[in-house]
């Protein structure tokens, strides 16, 4: 009935506002503007930076390709990209693993399901915050509960902080912990799978484990698809945690690529030098995503 | 037959929230222990449950570090979360019905370009982006936060785009018959019907922007502007070794976000998948 009161007003108004295409601009507006003003010109400067020796308030001054025969032989640079790549590399895999795990073992249809799903949820609700950062700092730290129990079974002065191979642990369980978005995707999935193609491989005589690998993966390879771009990316662009947690420590074994261009351009002004190092990891993580989108024609099924 | 299966599923139950335990268990012990005295936090000793709850931790850690108390931080969070969630679902509503229900040229070059955006790394903008704000002047204020937020967010432009994908043509093309033009169709049939997205989005949108650390951190140099979380890691900073009051704060910043799902649960859950698995 409502609808009926604009019946007038399409006539009346000038066919201009009712152009598709006008109207398509018009509605959207908001992200042309955040295109071109928050996207495509800060990548201009970015790039134009890179090649600048620049500080903020000062006049950049062009040096070339100073900056990345600079980056070539940076060490700090290199450790993080480094420890960024050992800690996607492990990271990525164990919360995707953990995620569908906990997605299947939550399909079982009971009427705590719903109750359970929001539970197991809360992580991710609340895992990316400073709160949790500054928690997670003490349950992992020297006086710790963890800590003090793995001390409690015998290995006598273990640490995560103070260690350069075991700090990107509590990092990367931190990261696993809040696996709740992957969760919710893979659950959907997982509903979507008729049952009679179980019910066909059961026939068949297949085990659960085969029914897993030839019927379940199979199908949720596209999610998978979807889920390991996804966190990848935000696996290389972690900053708070390591931000707050170990500040890029010890001895630089967290310094993680998102902290060193943080670092290097706010604290230590070299503003230039971190857009180069920012268009690197650009470059780096561009080529992993090619490469897993290239080879995912190999490993994805789609139905149709 | 039947005791089997009702061994089965209590072994199932068990297991369930035995693990669910453990997954909250971090977050149990950020409540118990804002709840401890000093010595009761951390080392050898600690017992799970506080052996005398103590309340002083959170009017103490109210208080703050400096001058201002966490009153000012919290009405900064409030104002930053809420003007950008409405700015988010506003502006992302209106993007993604372009996408997804208008035929115009340069439909096909917008939406790659939202996908772009989508998968782009934050960390290559920060700096640029950060000069950007700077020579405006407007490092120092709550715009940089904000402002952007009315832009459209393509995580919930893609969201959103999925739904209305899902909506019935027809309803577009009969609304059209009735004298319906682009404008009235969103407003009259596409915003009622997407409301399930809309509040994952306001759910999502808030968290995340409640939850911001970095944002704040580049943009708010005055304490005054600082949010909860920026403020909670200086006073955790300050304290030193003095846990309690900064376990009070952590728990109480998570508060609204906690209050916010516990009310929206049920549609979040279905939002969130709503789009994606189609995608």
């Amino acid at each position: 009935m409502q609808a009926a009161k604009y019946r007038n007003g399409v006539r009346r108004k000038g066919s201009l506002m009712q152009n598709e295409n006008v109207v398509g601009y018009i509605f959207a507006a908001p992200f042309i503007i955040s295109f071109l003003c928050l996207t495509m010109i800060p990548m201009a400067l970015s790039l134009y930076y890179s090649f600048c020796d620049y500080k903020i308030a000062a006049t950049p001054v062009w040096v070339g390709f100073k900056n990345f025969a600079n980056l070539m032989n940076d060490a700090t640079f290199g450790n993080s990209l480094l420890v960024t790549i050992q800690y996607v590399i492990i990271g990525v895999p164990l919360k995707l693993i953990f995620a569908l795990f906990v997605a299947m073992l939550l399909t079982k249809p009971t009427k705590l399901q719903g109750f359970y799903r929001a539970v197991y949820y809360i992580p991710s609700l609340i895992g990316g915050s400073v709160a949790v950062a500054l928690v997670w700092k003490q349950l992992f730290g020297s006086r710790g509960p963890v800590v003090t129990m793995i001390k409690a079974l015998g290995a006598k002065g273990f640490s995560f902080f103070g260690s350069t191979t075991w700090a990107f642990l509590p990092l990367v369980l931190c990261n696993a912990w809040q696996f709740g978005s992957s969760m919710l995707i893979f659950a959907s999935g997982l509903k979507q799978i008729p049952k009679d193609y179980y019910e066909a491989a059961e026939i068949d005589g297949a085990n659960a484990v085969q029914r897993f690998f030839s019927i379940t993966l199979p199908i949720l390879s596209p999610i998978i698809l979807f889920n390991l771009i996804m966190q990848l990316i935000s696996g290389f662009m972690t900053f708070t945690q390591a931000q707050i947690i170990t500040d890029g420590g010890p001895n630089y074994a967290t310094n993680y690529i998102a902290l060193n261009i943080f670092k290097e351009g706010f604290a230590y002004q070299h503003m230039g030098y971190a857009c180069a190092e920012s268009w690197i990891m650009l470059l780096i993580m561009a080529a992993i995503t090619g490469i897993i989108f290239k080879t995912s024609s190999h490993w994805t099924f789609y139905e149709n | 037959m039947y005791s089997r299966r009702v061994l089965r599923d209590t072994i199932y139950h068990i297991f369930v929230i035995a693990f669910g335990i453990l997954m909250v268990y971090p977050v149990l012990w950020m409540i118990l222990s804002s709840f401890k005295m000093k010595s009761e936090i951390l080392g050898n000793n600690a017992p799970f449950l506080p052996s005398k709850w103590v309340f002083e931790n959170y009017p103490n850690g109210w208080q703050g570090s400096g001058s201002l108390t966490f009153a000012t931080y919290f009405r900064n969070s409030i104002i930053v979360s809420v003007l950008g969630t409405l700015g988010t679902v506003i502006s992302s509503a209106m993007v993604s019905y372009a996408l997804a229900r208008i035929n115009f040229k340069g439909r096909k070059f917008w939406f790659t370009a939202m996908i772009m955006t989508m998968l782009l790394p934050g960390q290559v903008l920060m700096i640029p982006q950060y000069i950007i704000w700077n020579r405006l002047k407007l490092v120092g204020t709550f715009i940089p936060l904000v402002l952007p937020k009315f832009l459209g967010w393509p995580f919930f432009i893609y969201m959103m785009m999925q739904f209305i994908r899902g909506l019935p043509k027809e309803l577009d093309e009969a609304a059209m018959i009735d004298g319906c033009n682009k404008y009235s169709i969103f407003a009259l049939i596409v915003l009622p019907l997407l409301y399930p997205s809309i509040i994952t989005t306001i759910v999502i949108s808030f968290y995340w922007i409640w939850d911001d650390y970095m944002g704040p951190l580049l943009y708010l140099s005055k304490p005054a502007l600082y949010t909860v979380s920026l403020a909670i890691k200086g006073f955790a900073d300050a304290q030193g070794t003095n846990f309690g009051p900064m376990f009070a704060m952590s728990t109480l910043s998570l508060i609204p976000v906690f209050l916010l799902f516990l009310f929206f649960n049920r549609y979040l859950m279905d939002g969130v998948t709503a789009g994606a698995v189609k995608g």
